[in-house]
Formats: C-alpha cells, sequence, structure tokens
C-alpha cells in the first residue's frame, strides 16, 4: 500500500475504499454512455429501419470466440487480484499479462473481421445497421486499448511493490468492458428477431 | 479508518513538504485550491468573451445592419454564429466550471474538512482536458466558415450536414469541444462524490455537510447520470458530419427526432446542474447574513433530491411543437409543472430563514437576496410555458429567451458574484472593497432587470428567437418594439461597463485590500476555521466536527455563531 | 484493504459462464424467434449477473453499489420508453400523407 498523496485519498467515511467507489461511479457514467447507444440501436432495429437484417452478415463464429476470449480475460485478471491479495506479485503479474494478451487476441479477431466486412463493401456508410456495427464495436474496442495500457502500467507498479489494491479496481473496469460485449454479441450477431 | 486519520491528525504534511517550482504550483497543480481557481479565471475570461458576443448581436438587433463598434459588420451567418456560441459559451465554459469546478474544487475539501481531493492528479487531469476543450472551442471561430451557428442545440440535419450549416469544420470542431468538456467534468465529478462521500472530517455525519457542498455533489451526480446518452449522440453526429453516416438523416434511416431527445434528456436535468449549485451557495449565505439557522435543511435537502428525480422526466416540454404526440406532451405538463413544486419549497425555506433574522446587508448578501427575486420571476414564467397549449404561441418566442435569462443569468452571474465576494476574503487573504461591491451590484441588477424583462413584452408581441434583423417582418418592424429592442442594447452596454467596477475591485483588493482574519463574516463552515488564504493542506490540523453548519444565534450562547469544529464545552 | 469475504471459486463460474455462451450460440440457430430472444438476450443477462456478482465481487459488496447501478439502468429506461413514442409511433390517426399523394405541394403547404 503506498501511503504518498494526500490524508483525504486514505479515508473512508462509507468503508467503500475510494478507489473502488471512484470506479463505481465511473462505470455507472460508463452505462449511460454505451446505454444511450444500444437504446438507439434497438429504437431503430424495433422500429423495422431497413439494413437491420445484415445482423446475419456478422459472424457468429467470430464473435462467439471473441466472447470467449473476453470472458476468459475476466478470469485471469480476476485471479490476478486474488494472487495480489495473497501477496504473490509475480504470479499477479503473469495473469495481468495473459489478460492482455485476451485483449490482443480479441483486437485480432476485430481487425480480421472488420478488414473481411469493408473488402466486402459493408463500410460504416451503408446502412444504419452497419454505422451502429462499427460505432458500438470501435468505443469498445477504444475501451479495450485503454484497458490494456493501464493494466500493463499497473503491473509494472505492483511488481516494484506499489499500489496492489488497483489491480482489483482494473479488474472492476476489466469487467465492465466485458459485459458491455456480453450484451453487444446479441444485438449485433444474431439477427432473426 | 478512524484510528488511521486519529493518528495522522495532528501533522498533515510535515514530512514531504519540498518547496515546489513555480511550474508545479500554478501550471501543473494538484492543489485543488489552486485548480479551483485556475477554472474560476478561465470561466471568466469565457464570461468576457461570451458577454462580448452579447454585445455584438444586441447592437445588429437594435441598429440592423449598421457597424458595431469594436466588433464590425454582423451579417445573418455571423448573428447565428454569436447567438449559437453566446450561449454555448455561457452554460459550458462558464457557468459550470466557476460554479462547479471552481468554486466546488476550492470548497468542498476545505468544508469537508480534509487537505485535499482524494485524487489530486485526476483532478489536474480534468482542468488540462477542459482547457484543451476550451482552446478546440475558440479554434473553431477561426476556421473556414467561422464558427458553428447551429444554436447550441445543435439539431440535426442543419447541425450535420455542411451544405446546410455552412460551417464545416465550424461544427465539427464545436462538437468535439462540447464532448471533451463532458470528458472533463465527468472525471471531475467522480472526484467530488468521491471526496465527499469518503473523505469527511471525523464527526461530520451526512446531515451536517454544509448544503453548498450537498448541492454541488447532487448537481454533479445528475450531470453524470444525464449526459451519458448526449455523449452517444455527439458521437453519432460527429460521424454524421465526417463520415457521412445517416444517424440522423431521414434519407438513411435515421431520425432527427433522435438527436432531439438525446439532447434534451440532458438538457433539461443540465439546467438543473447549474441551478443546485447556486442554490446551495445561496443557502450559506443567507443563513450567515441573516445570523440565522437555515430554516428546514433536511426538507431543503429532500427537496433537492425530489428536484433531480423528477428533472429526468420532464424533458420533451422542450419539444412540445416538435411533432411529439399531444398525449406524450400531456404526461409532460404534468411533470414539468410538479418539479415547481419542490423547486417553490426551497425559495420558501429560504424565505423562512430570513424571517426573523438580524440582516447584515453585505455585498454578498445583496447577491443571494437579488438572486432569490430574479429566481422567482424566472421560475414563474417558466409554468406559463410547461403548459403544452400556452406554448404552441410561447415556443422559440422572446418569451422563452426571457424565462431562461430570468433564470441562468441569476444562476451564472448573479450566482458568481455572490460566491466570489463571498469567498475572496478565504481565497486570497484580503477583503474587497465594500463600496465598490454595492456600486457593482446595483449597476448590475438593475441593467439586467432593464434588458430582460421587457423582453417578456417582445414575445408577447410574437418575437421570434434566432432571428437577426427584425426589420424584414413587418409586425415586428414597428417603432414601439424597435424602442424596447434598443433599451435593452443600451441596458446591455450599461451593464457591460459596471463590470469594469468589479474587475477593477477584484484585482486591486487581490494586491492591496485589507487584510482578511480567518472568519471576517463569523461563519460556522469549516473553511472559515482555518488560515485566509488556508495553508498548503488546508489546515494545520484536520478538524474533528461536533455540530451541524447552521447553528447560529443559539439560545443561550455569547456568540451568535458556533463554528463546526469548536469542541463542546 | 481487504474485506473478509471467501473468494468464490472463479473457475466454476468460468465454466458456467462457457456453457451459457454455447447455449446462447446453439438457441438462435433453431430459428424459432422466441427461443432465440430468450437464449440470446436471457442468457446474456444470466451471464452479466455472473460476471458482476462474482467477478466484480458485488456479491460482497455495500448494498448502495447494486442501488447505483440498478437506478442507472431504470433512468436508460426511462429515456428508452420516452423516446420510443416519437421514434416508432409515425403513424396517426389523423395524418394524411400530403407529401405521398402531393397534395401538399399543390396546396403549396
Amino acid at each position: 500500500m503506498s501511503m504518498h498523496g494526500p490524508i483525504a485519498t486514505h479515508r473512508s467515511s462509507t468503508g467503500i475504499p475510494s478507489g473502488r467507489l471512484a470506479i463505481w461511479w465511473l462505470l455507472a457514467s460508463e452505462v449511460f454512455i454505451f446505454g444511450g447507444l444500444v437504446a438507439c440501436f434497438v429504437l431503430f432495429k424495433l422500429n423495422g429501419t431497413p439494413g437491420f437484417e445484415d445482423a446475419s452478415l456478422t459472424s457468429v463464429t467470430a464473435g462467439a470466440i471473441n466472447t470467449f476470449v473476453l470472458l476468459t480475460s475476466s478470469l485471469s485478471i480476476v485471479l490476478a487480484h486474488a494472487a495480489i491479495e495473497k501477496g504473490d506479485r509475480d504470479k499477479s503479474f503473469r495473469y495481468i499479462w495473459y489478460t492482455i494478451g485476451g485483449g490482443v487476441v480479441f483486437l485480432g479477431i476485430k481487425t480480421y473481421e472488420y478488414t473481411g466486412k469493408i473488402i466486402h463493401g459493408h463500410v460504416i456508410t451503408e446502412n444504419l445497421f452497419w454505422s451502429f456495427y462499427y460505432t458500438m464495436t470501435g468505443l469498445h474496442a477504444l475501451h479495450v486499448i485503454g484497458g490494456m495500457v493501464i493494466m500493463a502500467l499497473i503491473s509494472f507498479d505492483i511488481r516494484k511493490g506499489h499500489n496492489y489494491q488497483r489491480v482489483e479496481l482494473i479488474g472492476i473496469y476489466w469487467h465492465f468492458v466485458d459485459l458491455v460485449w456480453i450484451f453487444l454479441f446479441p444485438l449485433l450477431y444474431i439477427a432473426n428477431f | 479508518m478512524s484510528q488511521a486519520t486519529a493518528a495522522v491528525q495532528t501533522d498533515t504534511h510535515a514530512e514531504h513538504h519540498e518547496e515546489l517550482s513555480f511550474l508545479y504550483k500554478y501550471i501543473l497543480p494538484v492543489d485543488h485550491k489552486i485548480i479551483g481557481m485556475q477554472y474560476i479565471f478561465t470561466g471568466m475570461i469565457m464570461a468576457i468573451i461570451g458577454g462580448y458576443f452579447a454585445y455584438a448581436f444586441r447592437m445588429q438587433l437594435a441598429f440592423p445592419g449598421e457597424l458595431v463598434p469594436l466588433y464590425g459588420l454582423v451579417g445573418p451567418g455571423e448573428y447565428n454564429m454569436l447567438v449559437t456560441n453566446h450561449g454555448t459559451i455561457m452554460i459550458f465554459w462558464v457557468a459550470m466550471p466557476v460554479l462547479i469546478a471552481g468554486f466546488g474544487n476550492f470548497l468542498i475539501p476545505l468544508m469537508i474538512g480534509c487537505d485535499d481531493m482524494v485524487f489530486p492528479r485526476l483532478n489536474r487531469l480534468s482542468y488540462q482536458i477542459f482547457l484543451v476543450s476550451t482552446l478546440v472551442l475558440i479554434t473553431s471561430f477561426f476556421v473556414a466558415g467561422g464558427g458553428f451557428g447551429g444554436a447550441w442545440t445543435s439539431y440535426p440535419p442543419l447541425s450535420s450536414v455542411a451544405e446546410y450549416s455552412l460551417t464545416d469544420w465550424g461544427a465539427s470542431l464545436w462538437i468535439l469541444a462540447v464532448a471533451l468538456e463532458f470528458v472533463s467534468f465527468l472525471l471531475g465529478g467522480i472526484n467530488f462524490i468521491t471526496t465527499t462521500m469518503n473523505a469527511r472530517a471525523p464527526g461530520m455525519k451526512w446531515m451536517d455537510i454544509p448544503i453548498a457542498v450537498w448541492f454541488i455533489v447532487v448537481a454533479v451526480i445528475l450531470f453524470m447520470a444525464s449526459v451519458g446518452p448526449l455523449v452517444a449522440g455527439a458521437v453519432m453526429l460527429f460521424m454524421d458530419q465526417r463520415l457521412g453516416t445517416t444517424f440522423f438523416l431521414p434519407s438513411g434511416g435515421g431520425d432527427p427526432l433522435l438527436w432531439q431527445h438525446l439532447f434534451w434528456f440532458f438538457g433539461h436535468p443540465e439546467v438543473y446542474v447549474v441551478l443546485l449549485p447556486t442554490m446551495g451557495i445561496v443557502a450559506d449565505i443567507i443563513s450567515v447574513f441573516s445570523r440565522k439557522k437555515l430554516f428546514g435543511y433536511r426538507t431543503i435537502l429532500y427537496t433537492a433530491f425530489a428536484t433531480g428525480g423528477l428533472s429526468f422526466i420532464v424533458w420533451a416540454h422542450h419539444q412540445f411543437i416538435a411533432g411529439i404526440d399531444p398525449r406524450v406532451a400531456n404526461v409532460f405538463v404534468v411533470t414539468t409543472v410538479l418539479i415547481s413544486i419542490p423547486l417553490a419549497e426551497m425559495m420558501f425555506s429560504y424565505i423562512a430563514t430570513l424571517y426573523g433574522g438580524s440582516i447584515e446587508f453585505k455585498t454578498p448578501m445583496l447577491w443571494a437576496l437579488s438572486f432569490l427575486a430574479s429566481f422567482l420571476i424566472g421560475g414563474v414564467t417558466g409554468i406559463y410555458l410547461g403548459a403544452s397549449a400556452l406554448d404552441i404561441y410561447f415556443h422559440d418566442s422572446y418569451f422563452v429567451l426571457a424565462h431562461f435569462h430570468y433564470t441562468f443569468f441569476p444562476i451564472t452571474i448573479i450566482g458568481m458574484f455572490a460566491a466570489l465576494t463571498y469567498w475572496f476574503p478565504k481565497m486570497f487573504g484580503r477583503m474587497m472593497n465594500e463600496t465598490l461591491g454595492k456600486i457593482h451590484f446595483w449597476g448590475t441588477f438593475v441593467p439586467f432587470n432593464c434588458i430582460f424583462l421587457p423582453l417578456f413584452l417582445l414575445g408577447l408581441a410574437g418575437q421570434n428567437r434566432r432571428v437577426y434583423n427584425f426589420q424584414n417582418y413587418p409586425d415586428l418592424a414597428k417603432q414601439e418594439l424597435q424602442d424596447i429592442r434598443i433599451f435593452a442594447t443600451v441596458s446591455l452596454i450599461v451593464l457591460l461597463l459596471f463590470q469594469f467596477v468589479f474587475i477593477y475591485n477584484f484585482f486591486v483588493s487581490m494586491f492591496k485590500g485589507e487584510k482578511a482574519p480567518n472568519n471576517p463574516w463569523n461563519a460556522n463552515t469549516l473553511e472559515w476555521s482555518t488560515s485566509s488564504p488556508p495553508p498548503h493542506g488546508n489546515f494545520k490540523i484536520l478538524p474533528t466536527v461536533y455540530r451541524s453548519a447552521y447553528e447560529y444565534s443559539v439560545p443561550g450562547r455569547e456568540k451568535d455563531y458556533w463554528p463546526q469544529n469548536e469542541p463542546p464545552e | 484493504m481487504s474485506d473478509a469475504y471467501a473468494h468464490p471459486n472463479y473457475i466454476k463460474i468460468w465454466f458456467w459462464l462457457l456453457g451459457l455462451l454455447a447455449l446462447s450460440v446453439a438457441g438462435p440457430m433453431l430459428e424459432i424467434p422466441t427461443l432465440t430472444i430468450i437464449t440470446a438476450f436471457g442468457i446474456a443477462v444470466v451471464k452479466a449477473y455472473l460476471v458482476a456478482a462474482y467477478f466484480m465481487h458485488l456479491k460482497f459488496e455495500k448494498m448502495i453499489i447494486w442501488f447505483l447501478l440498478i437506478l442507472s439502468l431504470c433512468l436508460l429506461g426511462v429515456f428508452f420508453f420516452g423516446t420510443a413514442p416519437d421514434l416508432m409511433m409515425t403513424e396517426g390517426d389523423q395524418w394524411i400523407d400530403c407529401i405521398a399523394d402531393k397534395s401538399c405541394v399543390e396546396q403549396r403547404l
């Protein structure tokens, strides 16, 4: 644990440590951002806007593999948290990097998907479905990249013995990124409803 | 947790007090007081720009077609740009930075008795993102095509198609600036909420927190809950502008009405986001300068929660004549009229606080009282607009404009001056000049009413908003109406000239004012228990709290105030 | 800063999640609309609950955080149901489609 920073950072009148409280507030506001996009998507979809049948053109296999990858990376980050709680810095470091590896695989599959679709002419301006597809998965991917960067920084920090509590915090953020994908997957990949 | 705080209570920062360089003290500070002042100064500079724009477009309205001194010619496109950016700047770059980010930053750690915000470096980052957003907005004025002119509400397709808006990059930079400003306030908000929830002084229960802090925190929560869908909308609008997507274009399957809903779902809670901090500041000022306990602390708090909650279900009253289903409009009429009840209750509580008090007419109190009077007019005229049948006539007329200036001006400008004159001694360690303060007050309050009261009449006469020259409309070109426009413009010029009195008072007092004691107003809240200005770490010894913030004129006590941190006898 | 609770068996939860993933992919393949909705979205909700409760430790967290999240979802619902009538109910009893039959154009409306 680090003791630099103001005393305010170490107080906890609610009993919830400030870092965790802050992450939950961050996630609450992110719920509104992604939720806003999803709500707009659903509004157009339920309205019968043309183009939304193109959900059958996205590859369910790629989407399912990506869901598997993110779920597994969620597992590895929570195991990293369990490890650091016992003080095992090296195990935690390894598991954080497995999670980052999961992120790389996820982004790789998404790149393969995007490339394939664009070559077939399904660009962002083709119809509203594709506009939403690229916007939502693109915004999600930016959050994945951000999470990976921060995870890397935290991994080096804990290896030096500082700020063990941050593994849990980036874990909570990463689970949220996973949660968003859990909902994007049926919305964008499964047609026929 | 309390053991940890007790152990370090005696010395806040003796161990690591390295003297910081100028760069790390004033340009890249982590100290909440300096960051707060950075926000306040940036906001005040933007207020000058926003006021300058108002001067330019009002001159065009009063003397159409003539060269505006110190500006130039205001054609129709230029007029739209001025009006759009005046609104955008005043709400997002003056009201929110000064009252929420500026005073919130300065006051919250002081008023809850801790040494800084919980995340000082995140605090610094929030300001830096805000500064970038300011620069992006200013850049938008100078690109080809000029600044965005599609109104602060930015409805597509006008705002999403460059052929219609004629401001290709101006529109994109505008929405980018707004989006960045949102991100900055989201991050800042997390800091404020976490600090208030967690870093309170020992003994400070939820109901001992001063209303000023409560209301800033509630405002920030409202902001965080309402801005998300609009951030999504801003991303969609930006993509429509730059990539040619059709989220808001019917030709591509999109819907312009969707933007309206995304915008106003945020836009309505936003007005309460800017209102609540000023309401909170006024509550504290009224209590101090009536030497009386705040009437109904809990009630005021619960009505603030009620207002916040209700604010999420009134938004479509901005869309009554946009073609929405009248049955849906009925629902929103009911909720809109309902929301006036908790707000009125708050006003009544403030008036009840004044009743029987021993009123001191110092400058901050004058501002607080004028806030009550002006906001009352603004609020009452809002009820007329909330009736959808009346709104058919009033929508987009000057009646609406006068209504929201009678609410926004008290919130932004009067609130800003109330807070500045009240906390100036704490921030700069010197007293402002009372006489100049009073001259500035009257020179602002009277002209403000002279500008906007007649505008109700113009609205009733059928004058529309966002029109650059009423001489083109025979019904509105009548001399009586043009006289009112000229009167309003002249009043604006008088108002702007009186601001020089404030600028003089502000800067001269900062360097030459009478040195301020710790507690010049004999107030109870924790910021007055430390030196003016507070030292690094805010308090030599972190305080413990024994009572609520409003124990004024308690019977049986010699002094008429009872600081929160004074130990019981 | 560790709160005293026993860690759940994360690997077991992971297996459940993978099983649910398989179900949610298989269900839609049967191409029955109602079943698709239940398997695709219903299971998404269940997976979300498992991730939130066990991986994010919400089961062991103070109630206020659940409250915050549920309130956020309710407000999103308010946005959705407030906007939906406008965007989705574009037919009206009194509306004449005068653009299609060009009668507005003739009347210069």
